[in-house]
């Protein structure tokens, strides 16, 4: 590479000189400094001297091979497409439903189940802190019943299921098994993810209940759960989305990401597991932003530096446990209430960054969700974006279209090497907890949330029908309407459920689950017992509140 | 110093509980560098912690977060408590995620100022201090 570096530099240096120069003073650039959406800055022309692909074999190599840097497929999606997995909830867990049937009637291979804030929080619905709340942002679930009404008719043994659930997600993941098992599905055939990231909860979406340490207590008993009883199932999808949502760049959200991950690792090794037995089960789940080489990139980076640490620093031996699979989400951030028709474009750009990423699956927001909860004709013309790009784009065609771009393999090699130095600055704060407990993520985040919308402000950066190309007319888009009776019919549901069922088991398998939580053992066997006698969601976070307290966050702006 | 140059103090609370706090923090940053008072409660607030806080910030204004949809809810009683502590002059704001349909209702409740997502943080600063001097003109 030396050798013939000279004469490249030289021609390098002519053209700046010549044809550049000339050509500057007749057109100066439109900027004087051009830079992502992350705030990097971004040079005129990316060229063979950017990259490290010298070392192609060590750092980039063929798909399916170390460090998996063109993915984790050795066909890419020439074998198969990713999953289509359009999040959905909302109201009762009747009208949830028939919005899974209708999405997979319209051609959609996964589910994805969004719960209500009360349930996020380990609420029933008629509890006083869910006024106002009920099915919002979400299907609320507060006992097995609404479970069982969920996935009523819904083939459990051959769609793979996601839940957005962090701190009750012990609980629901044993409601979604206990359904299983009443059917009479084995539990090695049930696929699906649950997200029980709780450490980005701490970072980022501040859905956490307990303490720190007795959540991440909860997250290891659910993964060694997983790890002996249910072989498909993602027992934590380690996500970077609501760090983005919540402002970092795109650099912190895969820094943090990774860093959580290990942490993760780090837990379940402690209680005695084997990294190649949970490992293949962890998945990730990341934010698809608006700059498109930018997110790419990021992507490329991830699977890199994951197999590098799961493979340098825990000793994996599987190949499986090195492998870095991730769902992606469009940006709900970057969506705009004003014209959201627009929305349908920007939607396609992040979808088509997350594809030539490699994404495993992928959710499409729809135009209207600035504005309200998606419409069924919304959501309809989201879940075609995926299908244009895979059916029609060609970009599914071959593997990893954008590697050997001297732009995206230098991002890439940027983007590694600021994930490994924000490692080391996690590392000073003496590891991830102190970090959250100092303050540290939520201040990085909180600084570039700041910088983001000063450059929107001050026009330094364009956002489409925000701060320029402004239109006033009036919004027309539809509203979803909900059932009005939905809030009553819940708690009705509720007072039925605790009418209906045997209290004393109830009362006894709380006690045992509170002797577990007290104690050392697996608390998920417990749980299940407690949910399959129908104690509610809340009834079974109340006696982790008791016994675990509750956790406030220091204030930071 | 008159009292039209004192700083306006701002109490951003996030009732209700959803956890996203970005817009309130990039609220409470850019009012603070616009040279008011900012109190920020973070997130999952009570109406009744909300109204305790702004009594004893003796705010002027104090600003609602919320994404979370449960605003037609949460919201009037706010306004309404602030009321019954006599706080009527405050200014009340409101910023997240607010259907058009929800906006009328809500100012009639007494929210002033209804800011949703692509609201720079100039058209909340401006808001502010206008009403603030319109005030001070009674």
């Amino acid at each position: 590479m030396t050798d013939n570096q000279s004469p490249y530099l030289k021609s390098r240096e002519d053209w700046e000189e010549t044809t550049l120069k000339k050509h500057l003073e007749r057109r100066p650039e439109r900027k004087e400094k051009f830079v992502t959406t992350s705030s990097t800055p971004i040079e005129r022309l990316y060229t063979p001297k950017d990259t490290n692909a010298e070392e192609y074999l060590e750092n980039i190599n063929l798909p399916g091979q170390y460090p998996f840097t063109r993915g984790v497929h050795a066909t890419g999606y020439r074998g198969k497409l990713w999953t289509m997995r359009m999040f959905a909830g909302f109201g009762t867990a009747e009208e949830t439903n028939q919005r899974f049937q209708y999405l997979l009637e319209q051609g959609q291979t996964g589910l994805s189940v969004a719960f209500d804030m009360p349930t996020l929080y380990g609420y029933d619905t008629d509890a006083p802190q869910a006024l106002g709340e009920f099915g919002k942002c979400g299907v609320a679930i507060s006992s097995l019943k609404d479970m069982e009404i969920l996935l009523d008719g819904l083939p459990l043994d051959q769609v793979t299921t996601s839940m957005t659930i962090n701190s009750p997600a012990a609980i629901i993941w044993a409601m979604y098994i206990a359904v299983a098992d009443n059917r009479g599905i084995p539990r090695n055939k049930l696929g699906g993810t649950i997200q029980n990231d709780i450490l980005k909860e701490y970072i980022a979406q501040k859905e956490f209940i307990f303490p720190p340490k007795p959540s991440m207590r909860l997250v290891t008993d659910t993964v060694e759960f997983g790890t002996n009883e249910l072989p498909l199932w993602n027992t934590i999808s380690i996500s970077g989305y609501h760090i983005r949502e919540a402002g970092s760049t795109a650099a912190q959200e895969l820094a943090f990401t990774l860093v959580d991950g290990i942490e993760y690792v780090k837990w379940a090794i402690e209680r005695g597991l084997d990294v190649d037995d949970f490992a293949p089960r962890l998945s990730f789940f990341f934010n698809a932003h608006n700059d498109f080489f930018e997110e790419v990139a990021k992507y490329r980076a991830a699977r890199r530096v994951w197999a590098r640490v799961m493979k340098e620093k825990f000793g994996a031996k599987n190949p499986r446990s090195l492998l870095l699979r991730f769902h992606s989400q469009t940006a709900g951030v970057s969506l705009t209430a004003q014209q959201p028709e627009n929305n349908v474009a920007r939607v396609a750009i992040q979808a088509l960054a997350a594809v030539m990423g490699g994404t495993q699956s992928l959710h499409t927001n729809s135009m209207d969700e600035a504005l309200a909860l998606p419409s069924e004709l919304a959501v309809r013309v989201a879940l075609r974006t995926q299908q244009i790009i895979a059916h029609e784009s060609g970009v599914a065609n071959t593997i990893d279209p954008l590697g050997g771009s001297y732009f995206v393999e230098e991002l890439t090699d940027r983007m590694e090497a600021q994930t490994w130095d924000y490692f080391q600055k996690i590392e000073d704060l003496g590891g991830v907890l102190p970090a959250i407990e100092a303050g540290f993520f939520q201040q990085e985040i909180a600084d570039s949330a700041y910088v983001y919308q000063r450059e929107i402000d001050d026009r330094e950066r364009t956002i489409v029908g925000i701060n320029d190309f402004v239109n006033d007319e009036p919004v027309q888009i539809p509203i979803l309407d909900m059932d009005p009776q939905g809030y009553e019919t819940q708690c009705a549901r509720i007072e039925e459920v605790k009418a209906a069922r045997d209290n004393e088991t109830v009362a006894r398998c709380l006690a045992n689950l509170r002797a577990a939580a007290e104690g050392t053992d697996n608390t998920m066997p417990f749980i299940l017992d407690a949910v399959k006698a129908y104690a509610t969601l809340q009834e079974v976070m109340d006696v982790f509140r008791d016994v675990f307290g509750e956790y406030h966050e220091p204030a930071i702006i | 110093m008159t009292q039209f140059e004192q700083k306006i103090r701002v109490l951003i609370a996030k009732p209700g509980l959803d956890g996203h706090d970005r817009g309130a923090k990039v609220v409470a940053r850019a009012l603070r560098d616009a040279g008011m008072e900012v109190i920020y409660t973070g997130i999952r607030q009570t109406p009744e912690m909300i109204i305790e806080s702004s009594l004893q910030e003796d705010v002027d204004v104090v600003g609602l977060s919320i994404l979370s949809g449960a605003h037609m809810a949460l919201l009037p009683i706010i306004t309404q408590q602030l009321r019954e502590n006599d706080m009527e002059d405050v200014l009340v704001l409101a910023g997240g995620i607010i259907p058009d349909e929800d906006v009328a209702a809500l100012q009639e409740a007494g929210v002033k100022g209804i800011f949703t997502p692509g609201a720079s943080t100039q058209e909340i600063i401006d808001f502010i201090q206008t009403s603030m001097a319109q005030k001070e003109a009674l």
